[in-house]
């Protein structure tokens, strides 16, 4: 399913515009399963899934396979709707140097909604 | 070819706040009972627009909001250039109590969501007998620090993108599209550091939760509405003060978020109105 998040962002012109001047490699783990997700110029290059010997990213997004299964379903419930809402509860980490994520926050946000279930508002 | 206009009429106010002269935007609809209304941290008075546009309100309330200064069209006061906005406790009581004076509100209604709800538990705390009532929405006592602040006024982050991103997720899901993206174009359009200088009263400075048990209601009914997709003050946030104060009413809006009256008027409007119905008739 993570695979598919590189047509569903590059199909959305909008948030590939949004995203050009963003060139970066981040770490997505879902519980145990980790993803190396190439962005260049707002458009993903690849979804590489893990496990990794030595990856090199930016910043790492991690939290357990509940949370994001909640985070991605058709209408997440309170506490799982947005990025932040996870890492206030602290079950996200996002770790890193995080001023690629914080200063492209809104086009992180849409790109990892865009693998809710169809018909699911971002 | 037709237009229209709306029944809001804006004025700026010269008063001095803080020993400084200071150019104040109000707007205002509406006759009645006086309403006085407090935006959230890093927006403007515009998220009461719906309030003002509404007959089912203005036909009883004189509907008022201002931009605090360093907000929507009021301006920083003169000196801002060489200073760090840092919103206080203090100063935001002594501007809402100075402002309200000076519009010669006699016994407003006070509604005020987030920092505006925070400083309205502190008002109903402090100052009960200078209002009717007093309507907190997404009002919680403390919030902790859940990101670096400091994102949010460097030079190389954009702090109305960074701003609108970090809302963003703070607006329930049923919110319609148009006037989800209008609360979030508030966040996008405030000047550098305002909405760091207004987290510095809601997530430091402002803390309340030792005092607010001694909210009177006697004094002063107090109203909290909060939206149930608020993950900055939560429900659990608001019904814990509530529980905590005597003869406090508490409503959790379902679907919403933390800007009630600017993400979906329609629905707000549904929880707000018996509100002001009640208190009209107390």
């Amino acid at each position: 399913m993570i695979e598919t998040l590189q047509a569903r962002v590059n199909n959305d012109a909008g948030l590939v515009r949004r995203g050009r001047y963003l060139t970066t490699s981040f770490l997505l783990e879902v519980g145990q399963s980790a993803y190396l997700i190439s962005i260049y110029q707002g458009r993903i290059v690849s979804v590489t899934p893990g496990p990794f010997v030595m990856p090199s990213s930016a910043f790492a997004l991690r939290a357990p396979e509940e949370e994001w299964s909640k985070f991605w379903s058709h209408r997440p419930p309170p506490g799982s709707n947005d990025l932040l809402a996870l890492i206030k509860r602290r079950v996200l980490r996002a770790e890193g140097d995080l001023w690629v994520f914080m200063s492209h926050l809104r086009y992180f946000k849409e790109a990892l909604a865009k693998l809710r279930a169809e018909g699911a508002a971002a | 070819m037709s237009v229209t206009f709306e029944p809001i009429v804006g004025r700026y106010m010269h008063l001095e706040l803080f020993g400084r002269p200071h150019r104040i935007y109000v707007e205002q609809a509406g006759e009645g009972a006086p309403l006085l209304c407090l935006h959230t941290a890093g927006s403007d008075g515009r998220q009461y627009r719906a309030l003002m546009n509404d007959a089912r309100i203005t036909a009883q309330h004189r509907v008022i909001a201002f931009d605090m200064p360093w907000h929507g069209k009021s301006s920083p006061p003169a000196g801002w250039h060489d200073e760090e906005y840092q919103l206080t406790s203090a100063r935001y009581t002594t501007m809402v109590l100075e402002i309200a004076a000076a519009l010669e509100l006699d016994k407003p209604i006070l509604i005020g969501c987030s920092i505006g709800g925070r400083i309205a538990l502190h008002l109903a705390l402090e100052h009960p007998e200078r209002f009717r009532a007093i309507i907190g929405l997404q009002a919680g006592a403390h919030v902790d620090p859940y990101y670096d602040l400091n994102f949010l006024h460097r030079p190389d982050v954009h702090g109305g993108e960074v701003a609108g991103a970090i809302v963003s997720g703070l607006v329930g899901p049923d919110a319609p599209d148009k006037e989800r993206w209008e609360t979030l174009w508030h966040y996008m359009q405030g000047g550098p550091g305002v909405f760091k200088g207004d987290l510095y009263f809601y997530k430091l400075d402002g803390d309340i939760r030792g005092r607010v048990a001694q909210i009177d209601t006697e004094r002063c009914p107090l109203f909290l509405l909060s939206g149930e997709y608020d993950y900055s003050c939560t429900p659990e946030e608001t019904l814990a003060v509530a529980n905590s104060i005597r003869g406090c009413e508490v409503t959790i809006m379902k679907g919403l978020g933390h800007f009630p009256m600017s993400e979906n008027p329609e629905l707000f409007l549904t929880h707000l109105l018996p509100v002001l119905d009640k208190i009209g008739r107390g």
